[in-house]
């Protein structure tokens, strides 16, 4: 077996009396793509943001590539090889589609705080934004503030900030919620496409991207992982039909 | 057609920005060196000294509040400290007889600003929003206040002067005429503002923006928002520091007025009016309120007041400063559409204006009336003399503002309605900034 990208051991998270996230153990194979299903409210937002950093466990921990990241800022953990998106667009709204881009790789190309290095004069940042514009197909925008641009089109951006750091570990929170049958084909298959060589961990909601586009599959139901396994197992697990699945169909 | 695809999506050109930017820094070096020729009486060029002072230092305002979205109510802390260090530095200077000239004090000032900043900024820099104002407050009551404790320091209520003319002298200049410290100035704010604007241009200043922006999803690009905005607060308070310098060098003192509350607020005003969104914003903002705060002095008592209603009326109708305001009208002008609704901003000018004479008499006759009441009731303000106590004048200013007002709202909804229009054929055009 492959070493693990993501691994959560019994992690817990608590806010005051509530457990959101109750006993998780997870594991994300190198170069699988995994898809996080489970009803409104089962915690799969909340697990996102254990894994990025922005939540701390109250219980348990996290590795990332077999070093534990829990307790580290988000920061910390994007250099390390791991980038999200969210589900409502976080993109930089009153900057130029183009500079949201090249604000999402200046850490990953080396240029870090640099207040000595004039930006137009960096050729490589300059072209790994041209690439990843035509990636997204969002050439046409370049120059419009992000705060502006259509709803599909903030939510690719927020796909290309993602992505744009060359991260390995790719978290993609509900990347196709809100839009139209025609722009989520388009979007999965950029995900596919730009996700290619990367671990990817998806939440997801409309069931045919899910089994569309994913290896493995976890069931996530009131902050516990019920099942884990191929589509097809999941789609053969009685409790799945019961928890999820099944209130999906009646 | 071609016009209209450009307009969408023309990838600049990168050599052609550069070309661009260069002739106009050299443009404004001109300019600088040939204003003297043109306005050369000592009041002018004191004028244009405080005007380049003040351009510094709302420049550097803008890299926490425009460039990175912290509000400051203490930045005048760090122009104050650099102004003390600056006099107490020429002091040392002309005391030991060290080889230092005039010109480079203002670097004193500037480190003496970036010391302090780096010292102060950590802990306020961890939040911005609410946080960082209010921490940003207390710090500049803390250094306010000890600057009249520590009097061996700061000089108390006097302050502390020294003699500018007593400095190593270069090029046979000493410094004492009011052209040659315009000149100092001028030489400043020109290397002071190239500086300012390349770092706008750099990955840490593109980066203050994404903070300004959006400080969380910043997190999850690699970056530590709290380190981005610390680096901006020195920055800040370095060219404040510089700024303070100047301010010492042009006044030959430096007292606690340099770091009050009053300070920081001038600075806030003027970087706002200006606008903070564009580089260039600052620069109109410390023209406009340095030149009005001398000339409205002279033309009324109640001046302050008037800056304050001013300040309302910009944040009001125009959050993004002149600049902004100005900026907003790019669609229109690249479309072509600016010419209906600037008819009908003439229009609505009339009436506006009118309002604003009728509370302009309403505010002079009532100060007349409570500030200086029971004498002389013939006042002149603005360079118009009328009698305070005439009936008629109240019923004027009375029905200058309601006629006004009843006009100016029929030609302002012109107004809006040219606008609209104006856009929508702009954006029709794909012209959106």
């Amino acid at each position: 077996m492959t070493s693990p990208a993501v691994e959560l051991r019994g992690v817990q998270k608590s806010f005051g009396n509530t457990s959101v996230i109750r006993d998780v153990n997870l594991t994300v194979v190198k170069g699988e793509r995994h898809a996080l299903i489970g009803p409104n409210g089962a915690g799969k937002s909340t697990l996102f943001n254990l894994i990025s950093g922005y939540m701390i466990p109250t219980v348990g921990s996290i590795l990332l590539k077999d070093e534990v990241v829990s307790g580290l800022p988000p920061y910390q953990i994007n250099r390390r090889g791991l980038s999200r998106s969210f589900q409502v667009s976080n993109v930089f709204a009153n900057m130029s589609v183009w500079e949201n881009i090249r604000c999402a790789l200046l850490w990953a190309t080396g240029h870090r705080y640099a207040f000595w290095k004039n930006i137009d004069s960096l050729p490589e940042v300059r072209e790994r934004t041209a690439q990843i514009l035509q990636d997204i197909d969002l050439v046409s925008r370049r120059d419009l503030p992000a705060g502006l641009l259509a709803y599909a089109e903030q939510r690719t951006l927020e796909i290309g900030i993602t992505i744009a750091g060359g991260a390995d570990v790719i978290l993609l929170d509900e990347p196709t919620a809100g839009m139209s049958r025609a722009e989520t084909e388009r979007a999965v298959a950029l995900i596919r496409r730009l996700t290619e060589s990367c671990t990817l961990l998806i939440v997801e909601h409309d069931m045919s991207v899910v089994f569309g586009l994913a290896d493995r599959i976890s069931v996530l139901v009131y902050g516990q992982i019920i099942a884990s396994g191929t589509p097809e197992e999941i789609r053969g697990n009685p409790q799945v039909k019961e928890a999820y699945l099944g209130q999906e169909a009646g | 057609m071609s016009d209209l695809s450009k307009g969408a999506a023309a990838p600049r050109s990168v050599s052609s920005n550069k070309l661009r930017c260069y002739g106009s820094w050299i443009a404004t070096a001109i300019a600088l060196l040939a204003l003297p020729s043109i306005f050369s009486s000592a009041g002018s060029l004191t004028t244009f000294s405080l005007i380049g002072i003040s351009i510094i230092f709302s420049l550097s305002y803008n890299i926490l509040l425009g460039q990175t979205g912290m509000l400051s109510f203490g930045h005048a802390v760090y122009y104050g400290l650099g102004g003390f260090l600056a006099i107490h530095g020429m002091n040392l200077i002309a005391g030991s007889k060290l080889p230092v000239p005039l010109p480079l004090v203002p670097l004193i000032g500037g480190v003496a600003g970036l010391f302090f900043a780096a010292t102060l900024g950590w802990v306020p820099t961890r939040r911005s929003g609410t946080a960082f104002a209010m921490i940003s407050l207390g710090v500049a009551e803390l250094v306010a206040s000890s600057s009249l404790i520590l009097r061996s320091f700061f000089g108390g209520e006097a302050g502390i002067s020294a003699n500018r003319t007593k400095l190593m002298r270069v090029f046979d200049w000493n410094f004492g005429p009011q052209i040659q410290i315009y000149y100092l100035v001028a030489f400043w704010t020109l290397i002071a503002g190239i500086a300012m604007y390349a770092l706008t241009r750099t990955p840490l200043g593109r980066m203050c923006n994404a903070v300004r922006d959006n400080p969380e999803r910043v997190q999850f690009v690699g970056y530590d928002p709290h380190v981005i905005r610390f680096l901006a607060f020195c920055f800040a308070g370095f060219f404040a520091g510089i700024a303070g310098a100047l301010a010492a060098i042009n006044f030959e003192i430096a007292n606690a007025a340099y770091l009050g509350a009053a300070q920081s607020g001038v600075v806030l005003f003027a970087t706002y009016i200006g606008g903070v969104r564009f580089f260039i914003g600052p620069i109109i903002g410390a023209i406009l309120v340095t030149y009005l705060s001398l000339a409205l002095s002279d033309l009324t008592a109640v001046w302050q007041l008037y800056f304050g209603l001013f300040f309302i009326a910009v944040v009001m109708f125009a959050p993004g400063g002149i600049t902004g305001l100005l900026m907003k009208h790019r669609p229109l002008v690249r479309a072509g559409t600016l010419v209906s609704v600037l008819r009908a901003y003439l229009l609505a000018l009339v009436p506006t204006l009118t309002i604003i004479a009728g509370l302009i008499l309403a505010i002079e006759i009532v100060v007349r009336h409570t500030v200086n009441a029971g004498q002389d009731p013939y006042t002149k303000a603005f360079g118009v003399h009328f009698n305070a106590a005439s009936p008629l004048i109240w019923l004027l200013a009375v029905a200058l503002i309601i006629g006004g007002f009843v006009v100016a709202r029929r030609t302002w909804q012109w107004v809006g309605k040219a606008w609209d229009e104006g856009l929508k054929a702009a954006r029709e055009k794909g012209f959106h900034a």
